[in-house]
């Protein structure tokens, strides 16, 4: 009766928003944030990744919000899961095939996280993608080998300077500019790898901060116990 | 009959994602199912946002030799989504720790069985007699 109810509720809801959504013009979006972005981002920034100048330099602040929550998360559920207490018997070895496939892909995938990291104003990706790959880079090894830990005090160094770095290039740029995380250092060519100013040297560090939170996270569901001896 | 436009299907297909993951997240018994509707839940939030966005015939904002002058679909909703796609995978992260501790204390993800042990235990630190119901069969009511 109960799934019943909810099975129906749930239709309705759906079938309700799709009558809504009937009524959006499609195609014609009638937001005009996104035109007077377009129009204006890259002669104001100089990235050739709009989605970038936004994320970065018109919402940057929210960018640092999201990069507190991401944070929050993670030392919840680093508190939750109780701190770095390791397994007292770990998995086994996960055999050949996962060691070596582990081996074999690290280094591509460390290039292929800080290719998408370092282009992030000029190609589709940028700090948060290429973070998720670099933690998947440094995950990977661990699902070979279990007994062998994450160090946590170089993931917590990398994240805090990470995180420490963002927000003194904010800081630079109020001080410089008068407004926090306004684009500094020029704008460069247009499409270039070094353009975009202080663009690439922000989404650095957040790769960097994501990378090292979702590898320590990860570490950290795969080290705890499933359950209580 | 003329096939219906795409908007339908993409509509819809975006709104029955949604609707899937809120009937997951009611009427699933598990935690863990209830964890991945809510992904589903939250992917479908995620299509509808960078459908509003989209511009007929729109290229990615990106600039390049070959977009140049073209018509290109909103940023904002996309910069929105990559934000929504982080805060969830946060969001999913604390959920799975919370709920391997549920495991690790109760050894079950049986949300009512969870609770019936919850309840046990919080009345056994209160000293309190096991709850039973007034509705029960005369001979089983606590005297």
């Amino acid at each position: 009766m109960r799934n019943l109810t909810t099975l129906l509720f749930a239709a309705g809801l759906g079938f309700l928003l799709l009558v809504l959504a009937a009524g959006l013009p499609y195609g014609h979006p009638p937001m005009l944030v996104g035109q007077g972005i377009l129009q204006q981002a890259p002669a104001t920034t100089g990235a050739a990744n709009i989605v970038t100048s936004v994320v970065l330099a018109y919402r940057g602040l929210d960018t640092l919000g999201e990069l507190s929550i991401l944070f929050a998360a993670a030392a919840g559920a680093g508190l939750v899961l109780g701190g770095h207490r390791r397994r007292r018997r770990p998995d086994p070895d996960g055999g050949f095939i996962l060691i070596a496939g582990a081996d074999l892909m690290f280094p591509l995938l460390l290039v292929v996280g800080l290719y998408v990291i370092l282009h992030g104003h000029l190609t589709p990706g940028g700090g948060f993608q290429g973070g998720v790959i670099l933690a998947a880079a440094f995950f990977l090894p661990l699902l070979g080998r279990p007994r062998e830990a994450l160090d946590h005090t170089a993931i917590s160094w990398i994240e805090g300077l990470a995180g420490a770095a963002f927000i003194a290039i904010g800081l630079w740029a109020l001080f410089a500019r008068g407004d926090f995380l306004a684009p500094m250092l020029g704008k460069g060519v247009l499409g270039q790898l070094f353009s975009a100013g202080t663009l690439p040297l922000l989404y650095a560090a957040v790769g960097l901060k994501v990378g090292a939170e979702l590898s320590g996270l990860l570490a950290d569901l795969a080290a705890t116990e499933a359950r209580d001896p | 009959m003329t096939p219906p436009p795409i908007e339908f299907l993409l509509y819809g297909g975006a709104l029955a994602l949604v609707a899937l993951g809120l009937a997951g997240l009611v009427m699933a018994r598990h935690l863990f199912r209830s964890i991945l509707a809510l992904g589903i839940l939250e992917a479908g939030a995620n299509l509808l946002l960078v459908l509003a966005g989209y511009r007929a015939g729109g290229v990615a904002p990106i600039l390049t030799p070959g977009t140049l002058g073209q018509p290109m679909v909103d940023p904002v909703p996309q910069a929105l989504v990559l934000t929504a796609i982080v805060i969830g995978v946060g969001v999913q992260a604390l959920a799975l720790a919370l709920a391997l501790r549920v495991h690790q204390a109760y050894g079950t993800l049986d949300v009512a069985e969870v609770r019936g042990r919850m309840e046990a235990d919080t009345d056994a630190a209160a000293g309190l007699e096991p709850e039973t119901s007034r509705d029960l069969p005369a001979v089983e009511r606590p005297s």
